[in-house]
């Protein structure tokens, strides 16, 4: 897994959610570790493209359970 | 409505453009501070709008709140946010003291969350869809305020907005009285938020010929009555009350500021935008507020007014006075240094109102020198007025002919 693209998911994640940087690790779920709505993980998506030049699909985006999976999702697609 | 219910205040929270909270802001007022200044914005040269003066907050509500908690927040949403929580606690209220189910919110705004819209549109037009915030909607929505607040509290018996334009605070008001009063409610947070000091709205006013244009004399360019006026300051705010049934207050122990006596409202079916001259609308809701608050006309020594600073609105406001109560109530303008806060201008004056009569003291109108003579009522002037009140009225008018009066008395 990329410490990269974790720690600059971990950036927006904190930027987004309020959620420290060191608290979003790979086994971290969004939604019931951290308390991100939805809304949230649309803000979070469209700054990850942003900043890893990846597209997240709203299908895909759907299956980004936890930080893992996206980091995963991020490195493999970029 | 008639029923044995007494609604009584039992926590207050403001900010202003003269104080980050009640207390600061009352002492500002009774201090002849203004709270009007220069807008310093590039929108103002860009569009060469003829209005460069706003009355602003003096502390700006993402300095208390924690940034993320602000950046999901419209700045109408956040005043309200900030004011509500002064309020709940000065009320002495914390997680057990309500039953949930027993609680409601009532946050008007006049005109909602338009900063938000027009950032989020020049994000569309300019960087397209991607970048348009989720939070967009419940940001801009005119029940935002309230719903956040409600929310926050978790208020289950309602959650209400009035929306009528610079009345909307007092309404909320009015309508925490009627919960109050029929039974739905024990408690209720009501007031309102406004917070639109953008280029759209001042050029909206401006071309509407209501706003004051004395660009070069910010502090004096809000004064209501006086013959030299030429229209009202845009302001931002919010004003916040906590009110309850007076024996469940009492029951738990809670200080009580004052009493929610009567509410009057009624609506003029004159004009979108001027104030029928013979103030026939305005004087039954007057007068309304005394009839289900069973005052005598002459118990009641003094009027907050909503005079705005219109050439205007001001004197048509001093016949509906006249014609509900009479000439012997003692006037005031808080505009003058407050400027003209919409949606949140009846609740912070209602919040002055009840100073007033708790005090016994009624601020002067700033800016008033020279009186108009069509007034030819009490204004007070040049500096703040000690008067025992038994019973005082707070008016709030807004565009569309909507009138609401609250009658206030001690505790």
């Amino acid at each position: 897994m990329s410490d990269n693209v974790l720690s600059g998911l971990a950036e927006i994640v904190e930027e987004v959610a309020g959620v420290a940087a060191d608290d979003v690790t790979a086994e971290k779920s969004f939604v019931d570790d951290l308390d991100i709505d939805s809304l949230s993980m649309v803000e979070i998506a469209v700054q990850a493209e942003d900043k890893f030049g990846v597209k997240i699909p709203d299908d895909e985006l759907a299956n980004l359970k936890t930080v893992g999976d996206a980091v995963n999702y991020i490195t493999s697609n970029k | 409505m008639s029923s044995d219910i007494d609604v009584v205040i039992t926590g207050l929270g403001a900010t202003t453009p003269l104080g980050g909270d009640v207390t600061s802001t009352w002492d500002a007022l009774l201090a002849g501070r203004s709270g009007v200044r220069p807008l310093t914005h590039d929108w103002v040269e860009k569009y060469e709008l003829p209005v460069k003066i706003a009355s602003q907050l003096v502390v700006d509500p993402t300095e208390v709140l924690p940034r993320v908690e602000a950046r999901r927040l419209d700045r109408s949403e956040q005043v309200a946010i900030v004011a509500s929580r002064q309020a709940w606690q000065d009320a002495g209220h914390s997680d057990d003291t309500v039953d949930r189910q027993r609680l409601a919110v009532i946050i008007g705004t006049g005109i909602g969350g338009a900063i938000t819209l027009l950032t989020q549109d020049d994000l569309l037009e300019q960087q397209g869809l991607r970048k348009v915030s989720p939070l967009t909607v419940p940001m801009l929505m005119p029940n935002g305020p309230a719903a956040h607040v409600g929310l926050e509290l978790k208020a289950q018996a309602g959650v209400h907005a009035p929306v009528s334009a610079c009345a909307s605070g007092a309404e909320a008001i009015a309508w925490a009285y009627r919960m109050i009063k029929s039974g739905e409610a024990d408690v209720v947070v009501a007031g309102g938020a406004e917070a639109c000091i953008t280029a759209i709205p001042v050029a909206g006013f401006s071309q509407a010929r209501t706003m004051s244009t004395r660009n070069d004399e910010p502090e004096k360019a809000s004064r209501p009555f006086d013959t030299g006026r030429d229209g009202f300051v845009l302001g931002e705010g919010a004003g916040i009350m906590v009110l309850e049934r007076r024996e469940f207050a009492e029951a738990r122990g809670a200080k009580i500021y004052g009493r929610l006596a009567g509410i009057g409202t009624s609506a003029d079916g004159y004009h979108i935008t001027a104030p029928d001259p013979e103030g026939v609308g305005q004087s039954r809701a007057i007068a309304a507020s005394l009839r289900s608050g069973g005052i005598d006309p002459s118990d009641v020594g003094h009027v907050n007014c909503h005079a705005t600073s219109t050439p205007v609105g001001d004197v048509a406001e001093t016949v509906a006075i006249r014609k509900a109560i009479g000439d012997h109530p003692v006037l005031t303008a808080p505009k003058g240094a407050l400027g003209h806060l919409l949606g949140a201008a009846g609740a912070v004056e209602a919040i002055v109102t009840v100073l007033s009569i708790r005090d016994g003291v009624v601020p002067q109108t700033l800016n008033l020198e020279n009186l108009d003579p069509a007034v030819s009522l009490d204004v007070v002037a040049g500096e703040p007025r000690k008067i025992k009140l038994d019973a005082a009225v707070n008016d709030s008018f807004g565009f569309g002919g909507h009138n609401v009066a609250l009658a206030f008395t001690p505790a």
